[in-house]
């Protein structure tokens, strides 16, 4: 019960910000739609749907790290935090209202970009809805990104942190808009020692209907959204008992 | 019956001690005044008594609960309108009330019907749909104690809750304080003497984290011989600065 209204506070204060909705789910889809409009006007395979749509799909994920780290930074930074951390809230459950809400918007917005790439005319087969579910655990990793950067920054440092730095490490890095290995050397390695072009690959593959090359990407994502989840949760922790020394 | 038992209650902040070996004892239902200049260790103590930093050392009992064994069972008892308001910005008045009493466990009709009682007590009908951040600063404050007191608090802790409002503002919030006396046990922390003067039954007065008098305005100013309460409240500080 406790849970459920604190998650739901949390649903309502997102969906309510027309920035999230603006940048959440409209600019993955004008990103969608601009770039195969260059695809159908160029003589090259640039931006085909199958490779695309996972790719915007992850980028779009980095807003959902921006929407939690700004949701969180917010009530720390306001005496609203300190209302609740007087309230009977238990650690876990603050975790998780933080958590809960954002799943159902992440999730909404892979299968909007699917559905938009389906309009455009990505054939519309069940591989659409495993690259989906592959694309879940992507959707862990960002969030668990914005956690981490909401217990540690004010909403403003968020703003730069995931607002700027996080959505162009993931536009880079994640192999979306060019092949990685066309760049090769150091920019190839970093790119492959994160997780984002690993959530992209992971994507295509299930998309293609490859579900043995999901692996070893998936790992890759699993691993860091683990990792990340993990130390969300120790930082939150930490931070909410800082004041008890 | 004491509501709150406060005993030797200290708390260093590394070579700074903000509060130093505080006793006192609160009675049920008195509205208690607790002042100081900035810096005294008035917030520390509500900090404490309030679960939110734990004691160096000393120990106080609310209602029978130990801040220092059992803190979840005093969480359930008190609550708190902060100095700074403390409202979610994009929720309506009504839901913020709903938020807290869901967060303190209420079941669904049951929060819905102690949400339409504290519209009406507090007089928030007019604004109840209306979204927190879109309302007036008295308005905001007025939401920000309904929100403490939705949850049936037995002990309310009220730091300076008519801090940069007008004195009509001011005025109105202080009949929604008086109102409660008797009910639940209000600490209330302010700046202004006349506050405190108007509304509180007794009153302690803290000086660099010590507790320097307790009483009621009357036996404060006889007790410094002062003209009016604040000339008291002023001996009562400076006599502290001198030691």
């Amino acid at each position: 019960m406790k849970l459920i209204a604190f998650a739901s506070r949390n649903w309502k204060e997102l969906i309510r910000d027309k920035l999230n909705l603006i940048f959440g789910i409209g600019f993955p889809v004008i990103l969608l739609l601009l770039l195969t409009a260059i695809q159908a006007n160029i003589p090259v395979s640039l931006f085909t749907l199958d490779q695309l749509t996972p790719g915007v799909a992850v980028f779009g994920l980095s807003f959902v790290s921006l929407f939690s780290g700004v949701l969180i930074a917010k009530d720390r930074t306001s005496s609203f935090m300190l209302r609740l951390f007087i309230s009977p809230l238990h650690p876990g459950e603050f975790i998780l209202g933080y958590i809960l809400p954002l799943l159902p918007m992440a999730a909404a917005q892979i299968l909007l970009c699917f559905l938009v790439a389906g309009i455009l005319g990505l054939p519309l087969t069940v591989n659409v809805l495993w690259s989906a579910l592959i694309l879940l655990p992507a959707s862990v990793l960002f969030i668990a990104l914005g956690l981490l950067c909401g217990c540690l920054l004010t909403d403003k440092q968020v703003g730069g942190i995931c607002g700027a730095l996080l959505t162009n490490l993931t536009a880079w890095l994640s192999g979306t808009w060019f092949d990685l290995n066309l760049v090769g050397g150091v920019f190839s390695g970093v790119a492959n020692a994160l997780p984002f072009v690993h959530a992209v690959e992971a994507g295509r593959a299930a998309l293609h209907g490859n579900l043995a090359g999901v692996f070893p990407h998936l790992w890759w994502v699993l691993g860091y959204g683990v990792a990340f989840l993990g130390l969300a949760v120790w930082v939150f922790t930490r931070r909410m008992n800082g004041d008890q020394k | 019956m004491n509501a709150l038992e406060i005993r030797a209650l200290t708390k260093v902040y590394e070579q700074h001690t903000a509060v130093d070996h505080l006793t006192l004892d609160i009675r049920e239902g008195e509205l208690f005044g607790l002042l100081g200049v900035n810096g005294a260790g008035k917030s520390t103590t509500i900090k404490m008594l309030s679960c939110l930093c734990r004691p160096t050392a000393g120990d106080a009992l609310l209602l029978g609960d130990s801040i220092l064994t059992a803190p979840h069972r005093v969480k359930e008892k008190i609550n708190v309108s902060p100095q700074e308001t403390a409202v979610a910005p994009n929720l309506s008045v009504a839901e913020n009330l709903a938020l807290m009493a869901g967060i303190y466990g209420s079941p669904g009709a049951q929060a819905r019907e102690r949400v339409q009682e504290m519209l009406v007590s507090m007089g928030l009908t007019e604004v109840e749909k209306q979204k927190a951040k879109t309302l007036s600063g008295g308005w905001q404050r007025r939401l920000s104690i309904a929100m403490a007191l939705i949850t049936r608090p037995r002990i309310l802790f009220l730091d300076e809750p008519t801090l940069g409002l007008d004195v009509l503002a001011r005025r109105e919030l202080w009949g929604i304080i008086r109102s409660l006396k008797g009910r639940v046990t209000v600490i209330l922390t302010t700046h202004y003497m006349e506050e405190a003067q108007s509304l509180c039954d007794r009153i302690a007065v803290m000086a660099r984290g010590r507790l320097r008098a307790v009483g009621t305005v009357d036996e404060l100013m006889a007790q410094t011989k002062a003209p009016n309460f604040e000339e008291a409240f002023v001996s009562l500080c400076e006599k502290e600065e001198s030691l």
